[in-house]
């Protein structure tokens, strides 16, 4: 599964460089120049973050299915996405509309609200608590995006940031991408590493414990992972739900659904769905102008639905 | 050998020492609330507080092939078929052993569900697939939190049976059961009550006497086990 997923991947991100309102062949013939730059630029940032940012939130949504043993766990519930919103809205007003600004104060943004789920949940704190402490601070944050928001200073200024927090990857730039990139790789390796541990999981923290899991340090790791993950993508996309939600249900099946053996193709998978996401959206008539992170809920509410559904 | 030093759990568990040993099927009676999972956890290693356990003479640290511990809890999150399930045993990271894996389940006449999601089965076929999960990595110590309480007659005396055989191989084993019958076949009974192991020793001796009728409130007449009051005796 995992070959034909990353075959995916390839055709996928072939298919974005190719894709936008310029036709890059037609240019190159005209102004070579000109149309390197473009896919430089502009096609390939948007097609690296696309993959970058949807194998991070696959990877973090299985993480934290696994980590938690509740399938309807997303990496949004441990408040690090809720963190690098905040800290991109409030670098937004104080240091400019920056894009880079803007990246920097959402990883602080992530940072500090991971320390402060850290602080809330205590050592050694059980999958209940951390869950429940995380549950509190991403509320604390969502509330404190909308006093941001309602203390815009102006209401362009106010335009901007919302239409940000929707998520997009419109005329992403490559340092960008290049802030994001490690940090939602580390992301990844690390939950990566952890999988077996996830795995062994599956069976109760008790039993997890009695075969040699090491219970805290897997759970500090793969919340540090998780915010690195999420955290870093919210910082240069803005907020894109429910790809770590439901990628995991999609591909578990096929590994005999072992939480931990999921985290692997979940991040394939990811990359897969938002470089989707992302190509639907240019698809799209430019009138409608669709954010990205409104139609991975589009899609993605729909199949949430279901899932409530189908386990009353 | 496995070493409890003054291992305590206030308020549910008072100063205890014991020495277990290898070989030996050691059961532990008691009411409900008595303390049996407390002392059986804290046996494990997996919970903190005063005391120490010592396994051959060294502080624990857990391991698949030291001991598996076996929770009361029949629970299953995800739909996991029971062969991938039981391969867990083996420890993260290990390779998959089928043959290990099948030894196991059919040891607990699991083999016919060996591919069936675990979140399905019944609680008593769950039950069998968990201990197949505890035994499957021939760990030196088994110590199961009531093993056989969700089987029907057949599979109990099956489990009884299994376990003296994991016994002969030289593991030791520790289990919480309420069956007073069955605990006749273990070669020692700690009976707990209020946190305090009140009687250690082979089985006619925590058994046949009249402490049972004053801890459980149960005598046993012609037809079987009867209800009497704790304060008959």
């Amino acid at each position: 599964m995992r070959t034909g997923l990353a075959l995916l991947c390839a055709v996928l991100a072939l298919a974005s460089l190719a894709l936008g309102p310029v036709d890059l062949a037609a240019l190159w013939a005209r102004d070579p120049e000109l149309a390197r730059n473009l896919f430089i630029e502009l096609r390939l940032p948007r097609t690296g973050l696309a993959l970058l940012i949807g194998a991070g939130l696959g990877a973090s949504g299985a993480a934290a299915q696994a980590l938690f043993r509740n399938p309807l766990a997303s990496p949004d519930v441990l408040g690090p996405s809720s963190g690098a919103a905040l800290g991109a809205v409030l670098a937004g007003y104080f240091l400019g509309a920056g894009v880079i600004g803007m990246a920097i104060g959402g990883l602080a943004g992530a940072g500090l609200s991971l320390l402060l789920l850290l602080a809330l949940a205590g050592r050694g704190a059980g999958a209940t608590r951390l869950v429940l402490a995380g549950v509190a601070v991403s509320m604390l944050l969502g509330v404190a995006i909308n006093l941001a928001l309602s203390l815009a200073p102006s209401p362009f200024a106010l335009y901007d940031l919302m239409f940000w927090l929707m998520g997009s990857l419109n005329d992403r730039s490559l340092p960008q991408l290049a802030l994001a990139a490690p940090l939602i790789l580390i992301g990844i390796v690390l939950l990566l590493r952890a999988a077996p541990a996830l795995d062994t999981l599956a069976l109760g923290e008790e039993v997890a414990q009695s075969l040699g899991v090491g219970l805290s340090a897997v759970q500090a790791r793969v919340v540090l992972a998780i915010a690195l993950a999420t955290g870093a993508g919210v910082a240069v996309a803005g907020s894109i739900g429910f790809i770590g939600l439901i990628v995991p249900h999609l591909v578990r099946p096929f590994v005999r659904h072992r939480p931990g053996a999921a985290i692997a193709p979940s991040a394939l998978a990811g990359a897969a769905l938002l470089s989707a996401a992302d190509i639907a959206v240019r698809l799209l008539p430019a009138a409608l102008d669709l954010r990205l992170g409104v139609l991975t809920a589009l899609i993605g509410a729909p199949f949430f639905l279901c899932l409530i559904m189908g386990r009353r | 050998m496995l070493e409890a030093i003054d291992l305590a759990r206030p308020p549910m568990l008072a100063p205890t020492s014991l020495t277990l040993h290898p070989g030996q099927l050691t059961g532990v009676i008691g009411p409900n609330g008595a303390g049996k999972t407390t002392l059986l956890k804290a046996l494990a290693g997996l919970s903190r507080g005063p005391g120490t356990v010592r396994l051959d003479g060294h502080p624990f640290l857990p391991h698949p092939q030291r001991l598996a511990w076996l929770p009361a809890s029949r629970d299953a999150v995800w739909p996991i078929p029971a062969a991938a399930l039981v391969q867990l045993g083996l420890g993260p990271a290990a390779a998959p052993d089928p043959a290990a894996v099948s030894a196991a389940l059919s040891a607990c006449d699991a083999m016919a569900l060996a591919h069936r999601p675990v979140a399905q089965l019944s609680t008593g076929e769950r039950a069998r697939v968990l201990l197949a999960r505890a035994i499957v990595g021939r760990p030196a110590w088994l110590l199961l939190d009531e093993p056989i309480a969700n089987l029907d007659p057949g599979h109990r005396l099956d489990v009884m049976a299994l376990l003296a055989s994991e016994t002969a191989r030289g593991a030791g084993v520790v289990l919480a059961l309420h069956d007073l019958d069955l605990a006749r076949r273990c070669d020692r009974l700690l009976l707990i009550v209020s946190g305090a192991v009140i009687a250690d020793g082979p089985p006619h001796m925590v058994l046949d006497t009249d402490q049972l009728g004053r801890v459980f409130g149960v005598q046993h007449g012609p037809d079987g086990w009867v209800r009497c009051s704790r304060f008959d005796h």
